[in-house]
């Protein structure tokens, strides 16, 4: 898996798509999450030029209207699109869990890789560290973040990122902690690697399965965190389209049966984090050689 | 007693059916003991599972009978199976320390079965859950009594699983490799006791086990079983002497003995001659005072207490000793994988302990002293090739590239006799045997010096060992390495080594030609290794 | 042993006290991390020059850093959380009156999702494929999908618009009731204590929807664990010897399996808390309930910092204490904690 020799490249690559088709073809649940994300990657993509109305244009004599042809979603109490809201939503949501997930997995894994090869005092200095982290409900931490830092969506990005870290950071200093000591690292040494070397190329990519389940809940739980703290009032500011505010204005609506307000947002927010979700046990197998037969 | 009857065991499994058992017959009478012995996926564990139906999920008994003491065992009801498992039948496992509670104390656990047969009320469950661990001459029973599994050694686990199936006096004890996982003397003591407490109570035994030297010494009668069938049965003697089925015929011949050879482990018409390696007498490995101590919570712990000696160019030592003895630090030390706290390691005469672990990767002597790692599935990469694993040194130490490194990898699996067209396969899509090729192609790629081999047959099958031990010997022989071979199988150690020492607790204890300390041991240690060890009943002249 | 055991939970309690210090160096910094002047902050808005200054002085915020941190824990060691410019009360005084609601909605969800999640898991591990098992599995994902302050917002439309049957989302009691005499603060003991069974109904229903809420976010890692614990357990080889030495089906399941399994499931409570204090403020806001999380969430909008730092504070060591709980349960439970 590390450098290959060149001979052997082309036919490691086909075997690579052909590992792909069959993870896809093998289980129709992944085939449905990896296409259902591919949906929600165009949305984010392809959006806003394509949704019908524009999501900031207020039109006072339609607001409050039930779904209808004009409004698939209906319209919120300042005439707004709500279908053109959701979907152009999509991309602001996406990029906050993408993006604060990419930076937890990256500084975790580094983190982890370290603390759990040394060990020593590294190991315990980074442990204070997360214990701390996680001495804090992790919701609450993320509030407590964006209230200091400000109300920005790099923030909520920062904040979300920061809670995020020490799952990776844990899930890696133990995946290669077991591994350490492992023949296959002790033979790697004898091969001439330095420790540096075990550790990022033999070892490390050991630890990649369980982590694309972590990778896969972590985007879920990021939407929801964000959508959360968008719904308290942090973060994004209306009238940006985000389906935490778009819930959170809806929900005002509820007790007086003006329902599709929040629930079209709600329901996009629940498909999105359903299909990380799901994405999890395709993405371990495709990294994982162990399920190639 | 226990009479089965063309038995087939299957299991659903999601590429379809396994019939891992199919058609084995075989009868165990009233005070005897029977050997059900056989490789890895022979099906012999399965066969004792279906006999007390606790198969796993997915197994079932497809046809067949099982009667005991003539009751139908497959028509019993569930209820009344729970009144004959651990009352009249019982079992003890493989791997003791798991196979009890680990929250539950051990006189617990004996209780809960005395009480479950009606054994022992609530007022005298303890004095006989005590009793129960006198039984199988547990020294302060009573202490004992109170004491979770881990703070137990393996050798005590075992007692008490067998406590725990003796409790309720069965007639039928099924014994399924009691001794894997335990040193060479805990499995001499618990098989002896075993042996003792069956006799005492007249009781009909099965032992499974994939060590025929071990059930020669203690069965009655021996049943082989290969792929789910049996293919022989009769006693050790004429097993050994006259074994009618091919495959028992190789079995023996690969069951390291006294007096073999090792080109005896193989079947008559792959015997070559053995080929003669040459010791000179300069050395090229000295250690010197070797001392390796370990930082405890508990204060340091002294792994190795000055070991010195010297492995000659082109000569085989054997490392033995038991688990803690010290052998697998000294290993480690050796091949510069971790550093000595004292005393010096030389290789050809240069101070390589000078060079600290850390960096020893990019040391010129990097090259010359390679290992071949115990557990072959644990020393390749899961996600690495064959092709990969094996071209990884040439790859870092030698920079080479291209045509000229996928040939030398083509050459070298030749060498090992690995089909070449497994290279491209990653290590779960290899068997045991070729795993242990990977691992030796890629330990000889540098063409070593010195070759540390960290007891390299211990996870295969006798047959794949057989083949195993013989590639060492060839590869020996073309490339003239000396091999330091840590071991705790004394009948291989024989068989493979010019030198042997012998180490405990850290010490060596005794060293000398293999031959003279085989024969006349100095030491009272080295003579419990060598009466420990299963001897099997001579063989046919060929 | 006993002896022992007592020395490991004494020592299990000495570890929380770096994770307290640790709690109150990143409260601090959060603290002195507001962008701009902190002073200002805390002013509030409509606050001139002349109180600004005053208040950086009576902050300390003209001291080396080193030095306001001795302030703050030594404010902190008072109790003193300062003051909150939307009730104008000691912010400790607030989160004190208002922290009983929380807990009480918080314990009530969980007794309610751990009462469900862990037979559900059970049987499913026990019945794998069957449709208990299945309907484990979509509960599982679904529930880890659902955003609280969404299925909060779902149960009142269902149950108090359409159906009509909750009573009106707002607080812990309706308008017609009076608050139980103050014991412990929680409404049902309180109620309780005096009889009060109308009362005690009165803010039973309230805390229907919500808990109901919280306990749908927290039914799906409970559930899992235990299904994944309880597998891991009856596949143990210690199973089959209990099985192969004639124990009853029972013992082998829940004196053999299921208390091995308990272990994983009582270390996933601990993240489970997390979630739980986390989502308690989304319901709280939903529901207007009068806890800690609305009162931050109030606080929020005004910027009312010192506030929500005592806030987060507060939930912080509340989450300290329910690990050191929940960490001295285990090493109760598993005998080979701290003694190997």
């Amino acid at each position: 898996m590390t450098d290959i020799t060149p001979s052997q490249t082309p036919s490691q690559a086909r075997a690579t798509v052909k590992h792909i088709a069959y993870v896809l073809s093998e289980n129709p649940v992944t085939l449905i999450a990896f296409a259902m994300f591919a949906f929600f990657i165009s949305c984010a993509v392809l959006g806003p030029s394509l949704v019908p109305y524009d999501p900031l244009a207020t039109n006072s004599t339609r607001a409050l209207e039930p779904p209808s042809w004009d409004h698939w979603f209906g319209t919120d109490n300042l005439g707004r699109d709500v279908f053109s809201r959701v979907i152009v939503a999509t991309r602001l949501d996406l990029t906050i869990s993408v993006a604060a997930v990419a930076l937890s997995f990256v500084i975790g894994s580094i983190l982890g890789g370290i603390a759990g090869y040394w060990g020593g005092w590294l190991d315990a200095v980074l442990n204070r560290v997360l214990d701390t982290i996680m001495a804090f409900p992790l919701f609450v931490l993320a509030m407590g973040v964006v209230a200091a830092l400000g109300n920005t969506v790099e923030n909520i990005i920062y904040a979300t990122a920061i809670i995020n870290i020490p799952f990776y950071a844990r899930l890696v200093r133990a995946e290669v902690n077991i591994r350490r000591n492992a023949g296959f690292a002790q033979a790697a040494k004898l091969s001439g690697n330095s420790d540096l070397r075990v550790l990022a190329f033999h070892i490390f990519p050991n630890a990649l399965p369980p982590m694309m389940v972590q990778v896969s809940l972590n985007l879920g739980w990021a939407i929801l965190n964000a959508a959360g703290l968008s719904f308290i009032g942090l973060g994004v500011r209306p009238p940006t389209p985000e389906w935490g505010i778009m819930v959170a204005e809806g929900a005002n609506f509820i007790v007086s049966g003006e329902w599709w307000l929040a629930l079209f947002p709600g329901l996009w927010l629940m498909l999105a984090v359903f299909t990380f979700n799901l994405l999890g046990d395709g993405l371990r197998d495709i990294v994982d050689p162990r399920k190639r037969t | 007693m226990l009479s089965v009857k063309d038995l087939s065991v299957a299991f659903r499994t999601r590429k379809g059916e396994v019939n891992a058992v199919r058609g084995v017959s075989f009868d165990v009478a009233q005070g005897e003991t029977l050997g059900i012995v056989g490789e890895s996926g022979s099906g012999k564990s399965v066969t004792s599972y279906a006999v007390l139906r606790i198969l796993d999920e997915g197994g079932e008994i497809r046809t067949g009978e099982v009667s005991f003491n003539a009751t139908d065992l497959r028509a019993a009801r569930e209820s009344a199976m729970r009144d004959i498992r651990g009352g009249q039948i019982s079992m003890i496992f493989q791997n003791p320390r798991a196979a009890l509670n680990p929250i539950r104390k051990v006189g617990h656990q004996i209780e809960d079965v005395l009480r479950r047969h009606g054994k022992a009320t609530r007022s005298d469950a303890k004095a006989k859950a005590i009793e129960a661990l006198e039984a199988v001459r547990i020294r302060d029973a009573a202490a004992r009594y109170d004491a979770y599994p881990f703070e137990l050694s393996g050798g005590m686990c075992q007692r008490v699983v067998i406590a725990i199936a003796l409790a309720c006096d069965p007639q039928l004890l099924i014994a399924d490799e009691p001794t894997t996982g335990l040193d060479i003397t805990t499995q001499k003591a618990v098989m002896d006791l075993v042996q003792d407490l069956i006799h005492e109570r007249g009781m009909g035994s099965m032992v499974i086990t994939h060590d025929l030297g071990l059930a020669a010494e203690y069965c009655d009668r021996i049943v082989v079983m290969k792929d789910g069938e049996i293919v022989e049965q009769g006693t050790p003697a004429t097993l050994f002497s006259r074994p009618r089925h091919p495959y028992t015929h190789r079995l023996v011949e690969a069951t390291p003995r006294i007096g073999g050879t090792i080109r005896g482990l193989l079947p008559a018409e792959a015997r070559t001659p053995a080929p003669r390696h040459m010791v000179q007498d300069r050395p090229v490995l000295e250690l010197i005072d070797v001392r390796k101590t370990f930082q405890s919570k508990s204060g340091p712990v002294e792994a190795v207490k000055g070991v010195s000696f010297t492995i000659k160019q082109g000569q085989s030592l054997g490392l033995v000793g038991e688990s803690g003895s010290g052998k697998s630090t000294t290993s480690e030390m050796i091949v510069r994988l971790s550093d000595p706290t004292g005393g010096k390691i030389l290789f050809e005469g240069q101070d390589i302990s000078a060079t600290p672990a850390v960096r020893f990767a990019r040391h010129p002597l990097r090259r010359d002293i390679q290992m071949v790692f115990q557990d072959a599935t644990d020393s390749l990469n899961p996600r690495d090739t064959a092709a990969s694993a094996i071209s990884e040194p040439l790859r870092r130490i030698d920079r080479m590239r291209g045509t000229k490194l996928s040939a030398r990898v083509d050459e070298l699996a030749d060498m090992v006799g690995l089909p070449r067209n497994l290279l491209t396969r990653y290590p779960h899509q290899l068997s045991g045997g070729q795993k242990a090729r990977v691992g030796i192609a890629r330990a000889i790629t540098l063409n070593p010096k010195l070759l540390i081999l960290d007891e390299p047959t211990a996870a295969l099958d006798v047959s794949i060992q057989a083949l195993v031990l013989n590639l060492l010997v060839d590869l020996r022989a073309q490339l003239g390495m000396s091999y330091l071979f840590v071991s705790h199988d004394l009948n291989v150690v024989r068989l493979l080594c010019d030198q042997v020492l012998v180490m405990r607790g850290g010490e060596i204890i005794e060293q000398g030609p293999t031959a003279e300390v085989m024969t006349g041991p100095t030491h009272d240690y080295t003579r419990a290794l060598l009466a420990s060890a299963p001897q099997p009943p001579a063989q046919a002249v060929a | 042993m006993a002896a022992q055991r007592g020395r490991m939970v004494l020592a299990r309690v000495g570890q929380a006290i770096p994770v307290v210090i640790g709690v109150v160096i990143i409260s601090f910094v959060l603290t002195r991390a507001l962008p701009g002047d902190p002073a200002a902050y805390f002013a509030g808005p409509a606050a001139d020059e002349a109180s600004i200054a005053q208040i950086r002085e009576a902050l300390g915020l003209d001291k080396p850093l080193i030095q306001q941190f001795f302030f703050y824990v030594g404010d902190l060691l008072r109790g003193d959380l300062g003051t909150s410019l939307s009730t104008g009360q000691p912010v400790a005084a607030d989160l004190a009156a208002r922290l009983p609601a929380s807990l009480e909605l918080t314990l009530v969800s969980l007794i309610l999702s751990c009462a469900v999640a862990i037979p559900l898991g059970v049987l499913a591990a026990t019945r794998q494929g069957s449709w208990i098992d299945h309907l484990c599995r979509v509960i599982v994902t679904a529930g880890v999908s659902m955003p609280t302050f969404f299925t909060g917002i779902v149960l009142i439309y269902v149950f108090y618009y359409l159906m009509g049957v909750a009573p009106s989302p707002l607080g812990r009691l309706g308008f017609l009731y009076l608050p139980p005499p103050h014991v412990t603060g929680f409404y049902l003991i309180d109620a309780a204590l005096v009889g009060d069974w109308n009362t005690w109904w009165g803010a039973f229903e309230q805390l229907i929807l919500p808990s109901v809420t919280l306990a749908l976010f927290t039914l799906a890692p409970i559930a899992r664990m235990t299904r994944a614990a309880m597998l891991s357990a009856l596949s143990a080889d210690y199973i089959r010897t209990a099985r192969a030495a004639g124990l009853g089906r029972g013992k082998v399941l829940y004196g053999y399996a299921f208390r091995n399994a308990l272990l994983p499931v009582i270390t996933t409570l601990g993240m489970v808390f997390s979630f739980v204090l986390g989502a308690n403020v989304l319901v709280e806001k939903v529901f207007a309930w009068p806890g800690i999380g609305s009162y931050a969430v109030e606080a929020l909008v005004v910027s009312d910092y010192a506030a929500v730092q005592g806030f987060v504070l507060a939930m912080a060591l509340l989450f300290v204490a329910l690990n050191l709980i929940i960490d001295i349960a285990y090493a109760l439970i598993d005998p080979r904690v701290g003694l190997t």
